[in-house]
């Protein structure tokens, strides 16, 4: 289970999130919407690990342990994987030997041997057959001139390898066309499984059409403020964020 | 990526200030009376049994050398060198004039070697004890201790000696090419070096002749306030092709220690000649104590057409760098490149670039420069490309790309390009970046810890100049690059 309790974070004296409450179960997709900053991406990064943010009350619980002590690269072994909404490049370094470096860094973190050239390249090849991921992108250099889409459908095929326990997705669909859209989310819902939790950051319905949420949160202003079925989103999609915006001020 | 688990394996294993060549081999040796004057320029050319017109030609550089003072035009500092207070020339002790066979070599001697991992027994290389066929020649202060593969080398008809060891069995040769490339009046170190110079290596590769395996130098600073001056003279002839590497250590010492060499190349027409450097000099401790000050003049002339000299280096030692490894494009349709990677730490300094002088029609160069300064360090890229009048159709490619890594180190782009006729093209790229957040945290959120995310992310940067790399030495260089950079990172 993954829970996040009381969470108060701020970034250069300005408040972000103040006492957010959100539970994820293992099985469960859990989607966040939320107007323009109110700080749906600062959860995402806060619950990964990034430095910039300070905690300054609550706590994030993997499983009933309190994880915020722990470096990004010990949360990535402990099975939190981010999939980020401006994935970013790394001139030189091709995008297989990244794949590889990674996994076998969590591997090595956990106390498992590393995955021998062979069993990776066979995991590699499933994976990326299924995301229609062309080989020829996995010898180029990570990210580095990748269109909009293809960064997507590799952020989802590294998902695929890395097979965390939960997957945290910031704004996936955005800057995807239909059919990109369409497989990114079928890549997503062949990893949903009773031990696996998701949660979906987005600001649009179309893609909670795609990856169907058992539960649906609204964010603003660094609090969860609704929380509802899948339905709620419908109702959002018509009727805008206002009156929750208001609610909270 | 096991390369770079093994880099950061051997991070951690060493402390900051540790340098894995820093010991001092405990050895006699012979030195040349503290101080330079006359007498010490004849006093080593005696050593070496030279006839006149070596002694001449030296004498005739220290004469010029008194006259010139020292250039400060360089974006280093350092106190000034008391030139007097140097020894010009040591030898260890039962070396005599050189040893005849590998067994004349001094145990101790080859313990050093050992433990600097270049064997210098032939039979151990071809027992398999190392896998990569290398002919070495080791120069151990002034001289040269040994050199290997010499039979094989020249039944193919390559000369690869002691150059003090050329001067004698190839006068004509040496007489040709010495200081033909880098001139007696060049720059300052070069005419000090001109005076003085002990040893180094000789390679006369003959026309038509692919030499049949990688030749390669390996230096080495023992004693204390010694200055090192070597001498490296190659020469490809017409249709040859030679590849060449030279390596580099010295023990740590709290002093600074002067190493200021000359290399040479020539190719004739349609002749090759790649020389690498893996310098990895002690640079110093992280206070910026001690370290070797490398004031190196090294220089190809494309003379033929046709011909090609490509440089590349990997610098990751010294205190203070002071090198542009330059061509000389004057054969038609010859061809220049330079790959560089600059790494400096601590409070290390480099100055270090590139010359491509184009006076031939139709030739090119290419220059990849990667300077990544971490620590206090401060790194520049000094670089000029020239275009004479009747160079038409020149063109040059140049690409300097500097990684800062930290908020107290700087890198610095100094580039000079002048072209004298119309139908030149040059081109030139340049960025200055740093590790950024978001790349550390992307790595570190797919399970790379700070340390390995930074190896991985520099690798990538140097990979275009790294593949430039004799295969053997890539790997090696691929380990030097994450020591130098440890204790960057956090």
């Amino acid at each position: 289970m993954l829970e996040i309790k009381n969470l108060h974070v701020r970034i250069d004296d300005k408040k972000i999130l103040n006492g957010l409450t959100l539970t994820v179960k293992p099985g469960e997709v859990a989607a966040i919407m939320g107007p323009n900053g109110s700080g749906k991406s600062t959860l995402s990064y806060v619950i990964a690990g990034r430095q910039d943010y300070e905690v300054t009350e609550g706590e994030i619980l993997l499983d009933g342990v309190n994880i915020l002590e722990l470096d990004a690269h010990e949360r990535a072994a402990k099975g939190l994987f981010l999939a980020f909404q401006y994935p970013i490049e790394i001139p030189g370094v091709t995008t297989m030997t990244f794949l590889k470096a990674s996994l076998n860094a969590q591997r090595k973190q956990r106390g498992e041997a590393e995955l021998s050239t062979p069993d990776f390249m066979k995991k590699v090849r499933a994976a990326a057959d299924k995301l229609g991921v062309p080989q020829e992108m996995l010898r180029r250099p990570l990210n580095v001139g990748f269109s909009g889409g293809e960064k997507k459908r590799l952020e989802v095929l590294q998902m695929f390898l890395l097979e965390p326990r939960y997957g945290i997705l910031d704004e996936t669909d955005s800057g995807l066309d239909i059919d990109a859209l369409r497989i990114v989310s079928e890549g997503v819902n062949a990893l949903r499984s009773p031990t696996r939790g998701f949660l979906v950051i987005t600001h649009y319905q179309r893609l909670l059409d795609h990856i169907v949420p058992d539960v649906v949160h609204v964010m603003s202003r660094g609090q969860i403020v609704k929380t509802g079925g899948k339905e709620l989103a419908l109702e959002l999609e018509k009727n805008g964020y206002r009156d929750y915006v208001t609610e909270a001020a | 990526m096991a390369a770079v688990h093994e880099t950061v394996e051997t991070v951690k294993s060493v402390d900051v200030d540790a340098y894995k060549y820093g010991f001092v081999t405990d050895i006699e040796s012979e030195k040349a009376p503290k101080g330079l004057d006359e007498s010490t320029v004849r006093y080593i050319s005696a050593k070496k049994n030279e006839p006149e017109w070596m002694l001449e030609w030296r004498l005739d550089a220290f004469r010029r050398w008194k006259t010139m003072t020292e250039p400060d035009w360089s974006r280093v500092h350092y106190p000034k060198i008391d030139y007097q207070d140097l020894y010009y020339y040591s030898a260890p002790k039962k070396m005599g004039d050189g040893p005849m066979t590998i067994d004349d070599v001094d145990p101790e001697l080859l313990r050093t070697y050992e433990k600097l991992g270049i064997p210098l027994r032939e039979q151990e290389i071809l027992a398999g004890v190392t896998t990569s066929r290398v002919a070495v020649d080791a120069v151990f202060d002034s001289v040269s201790v040994a050199t290997t593969f010499k039979a094989e080398l020249n039944k193919a008809g390559v000369i690869f000696c002691p150059i003090s060891e050329a001067v004698h069995s190839h006068p004509e040769l040496v007489k040709k090419y010495l200081g033909s490339v880098v001139p007696v009046t060049d720059n300052y170190f070069a005419t000090l070096n001109s005076a003085v110079f002990s040893d180094g290596s000789f390679v006369y590769v003959p026309p038509g002749v692919r030499c049949p395996m990688e030749l390669s130098t390996y230096f080495r600073i023992n004693e204390q306030n010694t200055g090192q001056f070597e001498r490296t003279l190659i020469i490809a002839d017409k249709g040859a092709y030679v590849s060449y590497l030279e390596g580099c250590t010295a023990p740590k010492r709290d002093e600074n220690q002067l190493h200021a060499a000359v290399v040479e190349l020539v190719a004739h027409d349609d002749a090759e000649i790649k020389y690498s450097t893996v310098q990895n000099w002690y640079p110093g401790d992280s206070e910026g104590r001690g370290g070797i000050y490398n004031f190196v003049t090294k220089r190809g002339d494309c003379r033929g057409a046709r011909s090609k000299i490509s440089w590349t280096q990997v610098e990751t030692g010294s205190a203070i760098t002071w090198k542009y490894p330059s061509c000389i494009l004057r054969g038609e349709s010859s061809r220049g490149e330079f790959y560089s990677i600059a790494i400096s730490n601590g409070r290390q300094q480099v100055d270090s670039g590139t010359k491509m002088l184009h006076l031939g029609k139709n030739t090119t160069s290419r220059i990849i420069s990667k300077g990544i300064a971490a620590g206090r360090s401060d790194n520049t890229y000094r670089g000029q490309v020239f275009a004479h009048r009747k160079a038409t159709g020149a063109r040059n490619f140049t690409n300097c790309d500097s990684l800062l890594i930290g908020n107290r180190c700087g890198a610095h782009t100094v580039p000079y390009i002048e072209a004298r006729n119309a139908s030149s093209t040059f081109e030139h790229e340049a960025t200055t970046s740093k590790i950024s957040e978001d790349q550390l945290f992307y790595c570190m959120q797919r399970g790379l810890s700070a340390e390995e995310a930074t190896a991985l992310i520099v690798n990538g940067f140097v990979r275009d100049v790294l593949q430039q790399l004799p295969m053997e030495f890539a790997v090696e260089a691929q380990k030097l690059i994450a020591i130098s950079l440890e204790g960057s990172v956090g």
